[in-house]
């Protein structure tokens, strides 16, 4: 039966692409059956190119972006005069602005894009108000709710040198708390330049059109130098890595990753698919054994951030209570050996190949999330990318997805964090 | 020289002619009604089934919710994980919500695959067997997840405004409690799906590029069983509001912020007055630009977010203000609320303010009626509460007419301090 599901992904997303003289690259996405126009904004900054005493940057960074530019006092407003609605966000890996509005008032979201491109108002009201803001946002997401701070330890332990051992929020609250008007403008000018920059204009619009407003708009910006991104290398890990807390949470948990290969190593697409065979329904290896099976845990999931440099695999789940921390941690590590011993079987592979056709049409669907995918794969190096992802999942086969599972499900490789109910 | 300070021209959105596209409609051989959408250029498909199965219909707590969660947990000839598995292996989701009147089960997937799952979905509403094994995992997980939920002061705060609204035994007031779970038991899951689902009133909404000949594939599925589209007979519950209009409670000591619910009752959306408030609301706290978000967040730095807004129910709703914002500022903010509020009734608001307002409204309509699913939602949201076409086009009327002295008038009669419960936990 399931050979007969070979399927190939039948929609193209076309795109044109040009550069401006100041190095800007503007993508055009023509989809002419939406009354709306989608304008995105990315840029290749996130808070791996932070530095280490000033986390929190990129992040506190996009919050600022709404406070203000250098002709215009407020971005929100305007935008929302023309019908439009924006938002953002910041990664470990890069910035993403977007906004949609109607077609017609497209002009009104490249006047905005571009002022705040030219530079900001660099308001200090702006910037201890969002300070604040931060601070209310780290608390509500990191410290005022239970195991809050699983990832914060996480990648504390995962990672010795490579940035990503912070999260986008910051190491800690001051940092945020400390950051001065002279840091922003260093941080602007260093990463918010066109040159570091990708333009993608979507929807109901004209490449011609989009030419000439992306001229008019955006050609004066100087075009500022190329970051350069020199990031320490993470050592490969040679020994497995252990942290035990006891915190006021009322089920123990359990995390533990192993390091896996960058965005664009075929390593990526196996890690992925070993992920959706591990955790990904609730047919899934880990969910069917360990929750329902053995009733060890009352959630587990596996997954990857999709992070651009060397990233991690984890498995994350809460113990039923009365279930041994040992016994649980036993239960994973037999599903994860049973990956390395026995190759899966042509229709498991199948399934989990099916699923991610699936998620990418799904994704595919609006107009606003084509716009940040061309945008993604522009920033990785090349847009086209988009359009052939999918064959690399199919180029993957038994083998790879064993050979793979050998390689990182390596106990050395692996960090575990424990985390008691006190 | 370009001219940066100059705005470019924009088309006001309140001009834009808005349609909305007109649904399909058809009845099963069962008179089950199908309304569909049938339009998009990926090649993927949405089916729900919508019953009158929602907590509405409980007679103990947490049957209505329970039944919903596990009624694809095993059928006569398919345990649980060969359901899940099968709907996987098409790469498909097939998800179940329960909710205050009704109840759905939906299915998301690529269109070419649909022929092959309907039958598969018919299997679950037909003969769905509620496994003992399946329910004590359940309820084992749930009353976990309780315990985790329970530590956080949004959870505790969303709870308490409800019931303070309406009344723990109303089923917009009530909530889950671990000796709930604990009384529950298959026979009675069992009954309410026979009486509720297999036996059902029903509704179908399917969006997408849908499959040639998708009406005959729904009625060979879902045209013989006994479900029916008559209503279920008519029940009332009566609304408690609490007595005491202000608490504050610590759920924990260590607590770095506070969760504050400001709520007010507020009547269903065939009040003449809803339409007009939807645009007061919007201004106070319904948007980025709110007044609300303008304040306390972009001005004072208090909270991450801010936001006012309607409760989504269909026979009364309530008027809701919500933030999570820093211990010590939890009293700042709610004079901060009551400060705005006390504006409203008292100035005018500005005619450029409205008019901010109303194009931002109607160019984020516009922005939902982008895609077969968004316009099918719509629809679902009429059907479900009465409603037709002319509440769309009465709604952008209001949004373009309504003028400052009615939005004065609603603040006087709806933004009085008075009438608000106002909760905080810590």
């Amino acid at each position: 039966m399931y050979v007969l599901l070979q399927s190939i992904l039948s929609i193209m997303i076309q795109f044109d692409r040009f550069v401006l003289d100041n190095g800007l690259r503007v993508l055009v996405h023509e989809d002419p059956s939406t009354p709306m126009a989608v304008v995105n904004v990315m840029y290749d900054v996130g808070a791996r190119d932070e530095d280490p005493a000033q986390t929190g940057f990129a992040h506190l960074f996009e919050h600022l972006m709404f406070g203000g530019s250098v002709n215009i006092k407020d971005y929100d407003e305007p935008l929302q005069r023309a019908g439009g609605e924006n938002n953002a966000y910041t990664t470990n890996d890069l910035t993403n602005y977007y906004c949609q509005l109607p077609a017609q008032n497209i002009e009104t979201a490249f006047w905005l894009e571009s002022d705040r491109m030219l530079s900001l108002a660099f308001s200090e009201k702006s910037l201890a108000t969002q300070r604040k803001v931060v601070c209310e946002e780290f608390k509500e997401h990191y410290i005022n709710k239970p195991y809050g701070d699983v990832w914060h330890k996480m990648r504390t332990l995962a990672y010795t040198v490579h940035p990503y051992r912070w999260m986008t929020i910051g190491k800690e609250l001051s940092h945020v708390e400390n950051a001065k008007i002279d840091d922003v403008k260093n941080f602007f000018f260093k990463h918010y330049r066109p040159v570091n920059a990708i333009l993608v204009v979507a929807g109901n619009v004209k490449l011609e059109q989009v030419k000439r407003l992306a001229a008019k708009w955006f050609g004066p910006i100087d075009m500022g130098t190329k970051y350069e991104r020199q990031l320490p290398i993470e050592p490969v890990q040679t020994e497995a890595r252990k942290l035990e807390v006891q915190a006021n949470v009322p089920l123990d948990a359990f995390v533990k990753t192993w390091h896996m290969d960058a965005r664009l190593s075929p390593g990526y697409y196996a890690a992925d698919l070993l992920t959706e065979i591990l955790g990904g329904g609730a047919a899934s290896r880990l969910y069917q054994i360990l929750v329902k099976e053995k009733q060890y845990f009352s959630s587990i999931d596996c997954y990857h951030f999709g992070s651009l440099d060397a990233g991690l695999v984890a498995v994350d789940g809460k113990l039923v209570k009365g279930v041994s921390m040992e016994n649980a941690v036993k239960a994973v590590d037999e599903e994860i050996e049973k990956l390395k011993a026995t190759k899966i079987e042509a229709k498991e592979l199948q399934k989990v190949i099916n699923r991610t056709e699936s998620v990418i049409a799904f994704e595919d669907m609006s107009v606003m999330s084509r716009a940040s995918s061309i945008a993604l794969y522009e920033l990785l190096g090349d847009a086209d990318m988009m359009n052939t992802e999918f064959q690399k999942y199919q180029a993957i086969g038994i083998d790879d997805i064993h050979a793979y599972a050998n390689s990182i499900f390596d106990n050395n490789n692996s960090n575990t964090l424990l985390y008691h109910a006190q | 020289m370009l001219d940066r300070k100059i705005i470019p021209t924009i088309e006001e959105a309140v001009h834009f002619d808005l349609q909305l596209k007109n649904c399909d409609r058809f009845a099963l051989d069962n008179k089950v009604p199908v309304y569909a959408m049938n339009a998009g250029a990926q090649d993927v498909v949405m089916v729900e089934w919508i019953f009158d199965a929602g907590n509405w219909y409980d007679k103990q707590p947490m049957v209505a919710a329970t039944t919903n969660f596990l009624i694809k947990n095993g059928t006569t000839s398919k345990t649980a994980y060969q359901i899940n598995d099968f709907f996987e292996f098409h790469g498909a989701y097939l998800n179940r919500s329960c909710y205050n009147e009704t109840a759905s089960i939906t299915l998301h997937c690529l269109s070419k695959h649909l022929e092959t799952l309907l039958p598969v979905v018919r299997e679950i509403i037909e003969t769905s067997i509620f496994p003992e094994e399946e329910l004590a995992i359940y309820i084992q997980n749930q009353k976990q997840r309780l315990s985790v939920n329970l530590q956080k002061c949004d959870f505790i705060a969303n709870r308490l405004i409800d019931e303070y609204l309406f009344g723990i035994n109303h089923p917009y007031g009530t909530y889950s409690d671990a000796k709930d779970y604990d009384a529950l038991n298959t026979d009675l899951l069992k009954a309410f799906y026979k009486q509720y689902y297999l036996n059902g009133s029903c509704k179908i909404f399917v969006a997408g590029k849908m499959p040639t000949g998708y009406e005959s594939m729904l009625n060979k599925a879902f045209g013989t069983l006994p479900l029916h589209a008559d209503t279920p007979v008519v029940v009332e519950h009566p609304i408690v509001t609490a007595a005491q209009k202000k608490v504050e409670i610590i759920n924990d000591e260590n607590g770095v912020q506070g969760a504050i619910r400001m709520a007010r009752p507020f009547p269903n959306r065939h009040h003449p007055d809803f339409q007009k408030a939807h645009v007061l609301n919007t201004l106070f706290g319904g948007f980025f630009g709110s007044r609300l978000m303008s304040n306390i967040r972009e001005d004072k730095g208090y909270t991450y977010g801010i936001h006012s807004y309607f409760q989504n129910h269909v026979h009364a709703s309530a008027w809701m203000i919500s933030t999570e914002a820093g211990r010590d500022v939890c009293a700042a903010t709610i004079a901060e609320v009551l400060k705005e509020m006390e504006l409203l009734r008292n100035e005018l608001v500005d005619m450029e303010e409205l008019n901010l307002v109303r194009n931002y409204m109607i160019g984020s309509l516009l922005g939902d009626l982008d895609g077969p699913f968004q316009l099918i939602g719509r629809w679902k949201n009429y059907v479900l509460n009465g409603l037709d076409e002319n509440y769309f086009y009465k709604s952008i009327e209001t949004i373009k007419s309504v003028t400052p002295q009615e939005l004065q008038r609603l603040a006087n009669t709806y933004l009085q301090p008075d009438d608000f419960y106002e909760l905080v936990v810590i």
